[in-house]
């Protein structure tokens, strides 16, 4: 299949090396900014690669503004964000892949309600909500709104994982005498491991880089998590704080890039699965 | 038993034997693996959803204490008279379409190219998902500090190229705001188009490439006679989506621009936030969201028929 003449070849490769320079120097340009000293950030022909390389910046975003603090924060939220949509999605899907019930159908329709409602119909009623249970301006609203928010993609990719599972495996077990929830938990919950990753992987990604939900449900300065601090962190934009603030980006986006990373064929796999299926 | 020797069931109903018939057709085990992930849908999902539907036909304010009446489409009409409302349409239109094809025809360039075997093809696809992985407001930090008109990067090439003669203050200037934004979102949006596009072509078999090659078709036409029926599904359906999602986004241009100048960049869920959350015009906002949800339901619309005429053949 490929004959390719040498100018095709040539004309392939001019192509890459465009998309590679448009993906790659937005994020050249702000690992170099972060390892800039303020003297250089303010010249006037600004320098592509730092003549002399500094971390200041990262001592700097450290210690004015509560970075450590909110990173803190949204691991927490997400942490649990993550373990509570798992937990909760993976009887559900079992459910949805295993039963010819009208909940198999409801939820397929709300999950796309859910991808294409416009968000300010959801969150005003929400913020009112948690407002009036008391919950707004905590953790615990927070999470809910998370887990919720992040439950149809989970159940989705969940149950296209339930069903490559044979179910001649559990009818053993129920013949061997186990309840639903045993064989739910003993027979089909470890086969399922990658399928949880993935649905883990993905609520806590989603939980950590959220923006528009903790805009408005979280007010307190202490229990902000990262991308309200980093919001808040541009309004003064001289260009010697632009250093502390790319310092600041980058470091707010190694946790996600670490899960990426690790588990990147995972959750492309993963999405395909339950893209091939449905 | 003797039955099912002579004529098995065809696998696909391998499901288990129907049950005796409760709530949503499920029994007690069902029901109970079920509840505990339903409750929180329906509290805080369905119930906000509905609710939001109906603040919109209705007067609702911030305050405590303040009465919340129905008005039925008071809302609507003073909509039709704020110029704003008009203007958020327009720019979210245009901002919905631009980025949705930008990001469709350059997800599909290199969708077709990291389908080849190409050497540095790993990178590209290492850095195609990168974008996936980064936060939002990370993504426009990054762009805030590309397009700084002072110590920004692109002003200082297009300097060098001499495509320009002085520094261009690109999120503050009414005429190029809304394009550099949109090359934002192009940005942002490529790693989950260019995924599910190169599984499509993925699935392409080979053999049909190499059978129309010998019969002596050109590039062009293996893309048009082969490629193209065989991701032409996945491609309604994920520029539907991606069309959605644009039309009702939010953070990356809110970091970028807030919406200014002067409105230039306001797309419409930023003019809802700001009315519902600075102004406190809880129903006014909501009227807004509705009248978005008409928009997306012309284009669920269209897509729907698309299914429908693809499965008539």
């Amino acid at each position: 299949m490929s004959r390719s003449t040498p100018v095709a070849t040539t004309l392939k490769y001019l192509a890459l090396a465009c998309y590679l320079v448009f993906l790659a120097f937005p994020l050249f340009w702000l690992v170099s900014t972060a390892l800039k000293t303020p003297q250089e950030l303010a010249l006037i022909d600004p320098t592509w690669i730092p003549d002399e390389i500094t971390f200041d910046n990262f001592r700097a975003a450290f210690d004015e503004q509560p970075i450590v603090r909110s990173i803190l924060n949204t691991l927490l939220v997400a942490g649990v964000s993550c373990a509570v949509t798992v937990l909760l999605s993976i009887p559900a899907a079992y459910v949805m892949a295993r039963y010819r019930s009208a909940l198999s159908r409801l939820t397929l329709v709300w999950v796309l309600l859910s991808q294409i409602f416009p968000f300010i119909l959801v969150i005003i009623p929400l913020f009112l909500l948690l407002r009036d249970l008391g919950l707004y301006d905590t953790y615990i609203g927070l999470i809910a709104v998370y887990v919720v928010w992040s439950m149809p993609f989970a159940l989705w990719m969940l149950r296209s994982y339930v069903e490559t599972i044979p179910i001649e495996l559990e009818e053993a077990a129920s013949m061997d005498g186990a309840s639903k929830l045993r064989t739910l938990r003993s027979v089909i919950a470890p086969l399922l491991a990658p399928g949880v990753v993935a649905a883990g992987l993905f609520a806590f990604v989603s939980a950590w880089n959220e923006f528009l939900f903790a805009l408005v449900l979280i007010r307190d300065p202490d229990l902000q998590t990262l991308s309200l601090t980093l919001v808040k962190f541009i309004g003064a934009e001289g260009v010697a704080r632009l250093g502390p603030l790319a310092a600041a980006s980058l470091v707010a986006t190694i946790p996600s890039l670490i899960f990426f990373a690790v588990m990147q064929r995972r959750l492309t796999g993963g999405l395909l699965g339950g893209a091939v299926k449905s | 038993m003797s039955a099912t020797v002579t004529a098995p069931p065809p696998a696909t109903e391998s499901a288990p034997a129907p049950k005796r018939r409760s709530f949503l057709g499920l029994d007690r085990d069902g029901l109970m693996l079920a509840v505990p992930a339903l409750i929180p849908v329906v509290i805080f999902s369905v119930y906000p959803l509905l609710r939001g539907i109906y603040l919109g036909f209705t007067d609702a304010q911030a305050g405590a204490n303040a009465e919340v009446n129905f008005t039925g489409l008071e809302n609507y009409r003073n909509l039709l008279d704020d110029s704003y409302f008009w203007d958020s349409f327009r720019i979210g239109l245009i901002w919905a379409f631009s980025v949705t094809i930008l990001q469709f025809f350059a997800s599909l360039g290199l969708a077709l190219l990291l389908n080849q075997k190409l050497r540095l093809r790993w990178l590209a696809r290492t850095l195609a998902l990168v974008p996936w992985a980064m936060p939002p407001v990370v993504i426009g930090i990054m762009w805030r500090l590309v397009y700084h008109p002072n110590a920004g990067i692109l002003n200082d090439v297009l300097l060098d190229l001499r495509i320009i003669d002085e520094n261009v203050d690109w999120l503050s200037s009414f005429s190029v705001a809304l394009p550099a934004v949109i090359v934002v979102g192009v940005w942002a949006g490529m790693p989950q188009t260019t995924v599910v596009l190169l599984a499509g072509l993925q699935s392409v078999p080979k053999e049909l490439h190499e059978a129309a090659a010998m019969d002596g078709a050109g590039v062009w036409q293996r893309f048009r006679n082969v490629t193209w029926p065989a991701i032409k599904p996945v491609v309604v359906a994920m520029t539907t989506l991606d069309f959605i999602w644009n039309f009702n986004s939010f953070s990356l241009v809110y970091v970028l621009t807030q919406g200014g100048p002067g409105g230039e960049t306001r797309l419409p869920l930023l003019f809802a936030y700001e009315e519902a959350f600075r102004y406190g015009n809880y129903g006014y906002a909501a009227a807004l969201g509705n009248a978005m949800v008409v928009v997306i339901a012309v284009f669920v619309v269209f897509y729907l028929r698309q299914r429908v005429r693809e499965a008539n053949g």
